[in-house]
């Protein structure tokens, strides 16, 4: 889905809060939280594609406005009641106020009836696909050409993965890209490597 | 909803609602207590920059360990012992040079290799970080502490699979010859990272 999630290349954001001894955690109810969603995928509960779809499924003012841990709260708490662990009204009640949760989820795809396997050197396209479910393209490289560096072990496809949809495992490949054509005078000069699915790409003509 | 852009009236503060999962969860037998101090445990112990910076002050000092690295990270980091989630199926190793800089992010949320580098630090999971790397790399990396000259090429390498990257930072030349373990005490998580030069 083309959600606020994907943030790559947005325009407008200000000054990395940076300090080099930056932790990871900032408050106990956050260690919580993430050991909770961690479990909850032990226990196959969910997967960790489901899980990533359940943030982005978020009302965009909300994930705008959360912490990244209260994004994960917010996919743990949607997912456990979508898989019917636990209803919305035990955890407003137990909260003792309101838990806003994502809002549902569009229909998945399986993998691309076309791919390709490509080679280190191919010059490769990435599909014009707008997807509805879950997508790990980001919008930034849509309609793109870069060449192929290298191509990974299969992984399960996350288009189908988060939606519980039947894929076969595809591979992804490294391909890199140029700033100077992902955004044409409006970039700073660099290469981006990308990890694109094999059913979003098809070889550049 | 509201106007407003809240979407709930009297929403529970982030503390109370995680508390209810936990209660949720224990009341289902799912011991939540008992795997939350494991996992603070394992966050505190074992995710642990310390790791990479083994990793990095071996490939320094053993140029055929090197070799494996950047040829397959995931095997090569077993040999000491270190291991990556089995849905991680792949460790990328990016060997810095005096004229390329490799830096990772993951623009789509804030995929990392964290038990090898440890758990990505807050400004890696902001907005700001996410949206402006893959773009604005050199001011960015600038603001950050790190002014590169202009000969030096930057790459950016966008996670957003399950594969899963660490910079291999260069050897700062006034420590040639240390002690591996003395040359893993200079390795910085944000040299692994890319945003930092040794």
């Amino acid at each position: 889905m083309d959600g606020v999630h994907d943030l790559g290349g947005r325009q407008g954001f200000g000054a990395i809060r940076y300090s080099p001894d930056a932790g990871a955690f900032h408050a106990s109810w956050e260690v919580r939280v993430n050991a909770l969603y961690a479990l909850a995928v032990k226990r196959g509960i969910f997967n960790m594609d489901e899980y990533r779809h359940a943030i982005e499924r978020m009302e965009p003012r909300h994930y705008v406005a959360a912490s990244y841990y209260e994004r994960s709260l917010t996919s743990l708490a949607t997912l456990c009641v979508e898989k019917g662990i636990v209803t919305l009204e035990e955890l407003e009640r137990r909260a003792k106020g309101g838990f806003p949760l994502a809002a549902s989820s569009a229909a998945g795809r399986t993998n691309v009836g076309d791919r390709e396997r490509f080679l280190p050197g191919d010059r490769v396209r990435v599909r014009s696909d707008y997807v509805p479910g879950h997508v790990r393209m980001p919008g930034y490289i849509r309609g793109k050409s870069g060449v192929v560096v290298s191509e990974s072990p299969a992984y399960p496809f996350p288009d189908a993965h988060a939606h519980g949809v039947e894929a076969a495992d595809e591979p992804t490949y490294d391909v890199r890209f140029d700033t100077r054509e992902l955004w044409p005078d409006s970039s700073e000069a660099a290469l981006v490597h990308v990890g694109v699915f094999q059913s979003y790409l098809k070889r550049a003509g | 909803m509201s106007d407003h852009g809240n979407p709930h009236p009297n929403i529970a503060s982030v503390e109370q609602r995680v508390a209810a999962i936990e209660a949720a969860f224990d009341e289902r037998g799912m011991a939540p207590g008992e795997v939350i101090s494991e996992f603070q445990h394992t966050v505190d112990e074992q995710w642990i920059p310390q790791n990479g910076a083994r990793v990095v002050a071996k490939a320094w000092t053993d140029p055929e360990f090197r070799q494996r690295l950047l040829a397959s990270g995931r095997d090569a980091v077993a040999e000491l012992g270190l291991t990556l989630p089995r849905h991680h199926r792949h460790l990328v190793v990016l060997e810095n040079t005096a004229t390329v800089q490799n830096v990772i992010c993951c623009t789509l949320c804030s995929c990392t290799a964290f038990t090898i580098i440890g758990l990505p630090p807050d400004w890696y999971k902001d907005l700001e970080y996410r949206s402006r790397i893959v773009r604005q790399s050199r001011t960015v990396l600038r603001e950050m502490g790190l002014d590169l000259p202009p000969e030096v090429e930057i790459r950016v390498w966008d996670t957003t699979a399950d594969t899963r990257y660490m910079v291999l930072p260069v050897q700062p030349p006034e420590t040639l010859g240390w002690s591996e373990e003395k040359l893993a005490q200079i390795v910085t998580r944000d040299s692994m990272i890319g945003v930092a030069r040794l």
